[in-house]
Formats: structure tokens, sequence, C-alpha cells
């Protein structure tokens, strides 16, 4: 099983996105940025405005993540996926826009493996409730944007070799039930 | 009369709302591990394995097992003979904040959103029991599985295949949402809130005890069976566990209803009882 672990750096090219297939295990590392819901409501409040985004959203990243605080000198808190289908309704707006990368748990909407399929990108989903596991693969942990949100506020973490499964890849392919 | 005093059901209630929200519950730890032993999907087993060395690494590191900490539901049984120093609710809603003051605060007012920045109020059931004893059992409940949780009003003549159906088709239509391996608790009979109190009661049961009732011990095993063959597996990649365990609590009902509702509870099982006596 461990053989078969791909290891990807972000950001990934168009080519090594299409390399990706549905049911891969990847292991990541490299920069993306949290949000979920409050964040993506803001984001497509400015994109509908024709506003410029608080993150560089073209080829980025994007973890779906809200994490118990840091504590001391910790880099971040337990940080595991949250729900990805709340962020459906927001996520066609966000490709259009250039995002590329998708981290979540939980399947997602027809439209929004279509469109994944449509702006060559790639839904990855990290294991829900092993918020432990994956504070261990956060080396790095800035806030960028939107620190009024509380734990909603977007961040940019720097992950290192972090295990993921490709869930839906550029061509629509969906493993999730 | 006996008493019990406020301040030492917060202060305890605070240690081990704590340590709840860091050592996953060892019969469900248990359950996972054999899970990842049996499961014939490669995918599955992989999740399976990463939440057995999450639930470590949460034990041995102090870290929050989920960061989705929960909304706090209590179940407080009140001996009738007793007299607290203080008032209760303020106390169990004390020792919540206190557990929480290192976690995700995640309880907003429903309309505007807003946090209120303790993670109380705490959902409350008050029991009132004989003798003087203070039982009070804490589960923490994550929005993932409780979004997926669902109430269903039959008619008497749906029976058992009605019920078991109105489970499969939670869990089915739940599919990778609530974070499975899950633990079923389901609520049969009373009225349409009795039903749903019942199915968090049988979520803070010791995860694969069997119910008492001989009747609703069986029930158990046949939704256990059902459930596991819908194919969704651990975190919905497709395989063979889909539930853990199956927990039915009944009540008596009207005449002319059959309420079933159904709760999911994650794999991140937090839970425990304690018992506080008067003196």
């Amino acid at each position: 099983m461990k053989n078969n672990v791909k290891k990807i750096n972000l950001p990934l090219s168009e080519e090594e996105i299409k390399s990706l297939r549905a049911g891969d295990v990847v292991e990541l590392s490299g920069e993306v940025y949290t949000a979920r819901d409050a964040a993506h409501k803001r984001f497509c409040d400015a994109l509908a405005r024709g506003e410029k985004l608080p993150i560089e959203v073209k080829n980025a990243a994007i973890y779906y993540c809200g994490p118990t605080p840091a504590v001391n000198s910790e880099v971040i808190g337990s940080c595991g996926p949250t729900t990805s289908a709340r962020m459906d309704d927001y996520t066609p707006a966000m490709l259009k826009a250039g995002l590329k990368i998708m981290i979540g748990k939980g399947k997602r909407s027809e439209t929004v493996n279509a469109a994944v399929k449509e702006y060559g990108a790639v839904y990855l989903v990290a294991i829900g409730g092993a918020g432990a596991l994956i504070k261990n693969k956060v080396v790095s942990n800035v806030p960028v944007a939107y620190e009024d949100l509380g734990c909603e506020a977007v961040h940019k973490l720097t992950f290192k070799d972090l295990q993921l499964l490709v869930a839906c890849d550029s061509n629509g392919i969906n493993v999730l039930k | 009369m006996k008493e019990i005093n406020a301040k030492e059901i917060t202060e305890r209630l605070g240690a081990l709302i704590k340590n709840a929200l860091i050592d996953v519950e060892p019969a469900t730890q248990k359950l996972i591990s054999d899970a990842a032993k049996k499961e014939s999907s490669y995918m599955c087993k992989w999740a399976l394995e990463q939440i057995s060395e999450n639930n470590s690494v949460a034990s041995a590191t102090r870290s929050y097992a989920c960061q989705d900490c929960g909304q706090a539901v209590i179940f407080a049984e009140v001996g009738q003979d007793l007299h607290i120093k203080g008032n209760l609710t303020q106390a169990i809603n004390d020792g919540v904040a206190l557990g929480y003051a290192d976690a995700r605060k995640s309880v907003a007012d429903p309309l505007t959103r807003l946090n209120t920045k303790t993670n109380t109020p705490a959902v409350i059931h008050y029991d009132v029991t004989d003798g003087d004893k203070l039982t009070v059992t804490y589960l923490a409940k994550g929005a993932g599985s409780e979004n997926m949780s669902k109430l269903f009003m039959l008619t008497p003549s749906k029976g058992e295949n009605g019920i078991i159906d109105c489970v499969v088709q939670t869990v089915t239509d739940a599919g990778a949402n609530p974070c499975p391996p899950i633990i079923i608790g389901v609520g049969i009979g009373g009225t349409m809130e009795k039903c749903a109190i019942l199915s968090k009661k049988a979520l803070t049961r010791e995860t694969g005890k069997a119910s008492g009732n001989p009747l609703c011990a069986e029930l158990e095993k046949k939704i256990y069976e059902r459930v596991n063959a819908t194919g969704i597996g651990a975190q919905g990649f497709g395989g063979d566990i889909t539930a853990l365990a199956v927990a039915v609590e009944s009540a008596p009902t009207h005449i002319g209803m059959l309420p079933v509702a159904v709760n999911i509870q994650c794999h991140s099982v937090r839970h425990f009882s304690t018992v506080f006596i008067a003196k």
C-alpha cells in the first residue's frame, strides 16, 4: 500500500493534475489556504462585485477547515477537514476564478464534479476526524484574511507529507458513495 | 437534605470534557482497529488505519481528536432527595465552558450566526430520579454527522421493516458526509421529540454494547447487517464497514403512531458519564 503513495508538491502543473486518478492515495506537500462556509461567502460576494480576492486564487489549493486554536507554541491546533458539500454552491465560481485543488471530506454535487472536469481541477479528501494526525503535518500557519471570522478565518498552511485520496479527478471520475 | 456544590460539578465536568475531547472512547477505538484488519477495500483500510493512528496521536500529544469539538449534549439525572447548592444549569454550562476553554467554540446564534465564544449553552436534558445522586452524561456532537440525522413519522403498519428501511435510507443519503465508519442511534416510539431524544441517548451507550431489551437488541443486529451491506464503507470510499455499531432505544407511543429518529454519530466518539454523590 505504502509503495503506491504518489508524492505531490504544490503548486501542480496542468499535466500533474491530469495525471491524478480517482482512488489514488497521494502525499501532499506545499501551500494551501484554509476557507470554509463564511470565507467562501465573502470570496464569492467579492467575485460577484468584480473585486480582487485577498488570496491569489489562480492555481491555488483550498482546504476546507476550521482548526481548533493553537495553544502555547503550537503551529496550529487540530485541523481535520470539514464537509465539502456545504461549499458546493460557491465552488463553480471559485473554479472559474482559477482554483485548481480542493481538499475536504465527503461527496460533492453533480454540478461540482462537472465543474472539476470543465476547469481541469481536482478534489482531494482528507480523513474526516483525523484532526490530530493532520495537525502534525502542518509546518507553518500564517493568517491571511478575514481574521474576524475566528476559526473560519483564512490562513495559509504549509503541509509536509499529508496523505490524501483523490476523490474526483480532472476527468470528472468520482469514487465517493 | 444532602447537598452537592455547584462548583464541584463545574470543575469536574470541565476536566472530564477536556480529556474526552482528546481521548476517543476505548471501545470505539477497538472496533476501528478490528475493522481495519477485516476491511477488503484498500481505500477504506487506509482510511481506518489513518483514523486509528489519529486517535493514538491525539492521546499521545494531548491534541483534540477532531477539530470539530462539537456542541455539548448533556443528560442529567437528578435524584429528588438532593439539593444543589447553586444553580445546576449554570453549573453545567460553566463546566462546558471550562472544558472547551482551549477547544474550538462551535456554538452560534442560528439566525445572526454570531458565535457565543464559550461553546455554550449546552443542550441539556433533565430527568428526575429516586435517591440523592446526580448523574451527568456528556456527548460531544459534531455538525458533520448531526446534519445527516433524520426523523420519520411512520404509520404503525410500516412495522419493523419500515423502521429498518428508514435507517438504511438515512445512512445511504448521508454517504461519505458523516465521517463513516459511523455509530447509529435509533429512537423508536414516544412522540416526535421523544424519539429524537431517545436516538441521542442511544449514542451515549458504550459503543457496541447491545440493548438490554431483547427486541431492541435483535433490531440492532438486523440494522447493522443491512447498513453494512450498503457498501458505503469508511469515509464513503466504498467498502465493507459503514457502521461500527447500532444502538436502539424505544418508548411506548400512541396507537396511531410509529415515530423513528435516526441520529448519526461519527467515528470520533467522545462521551462519558459521571456520578456526583450528595453529602
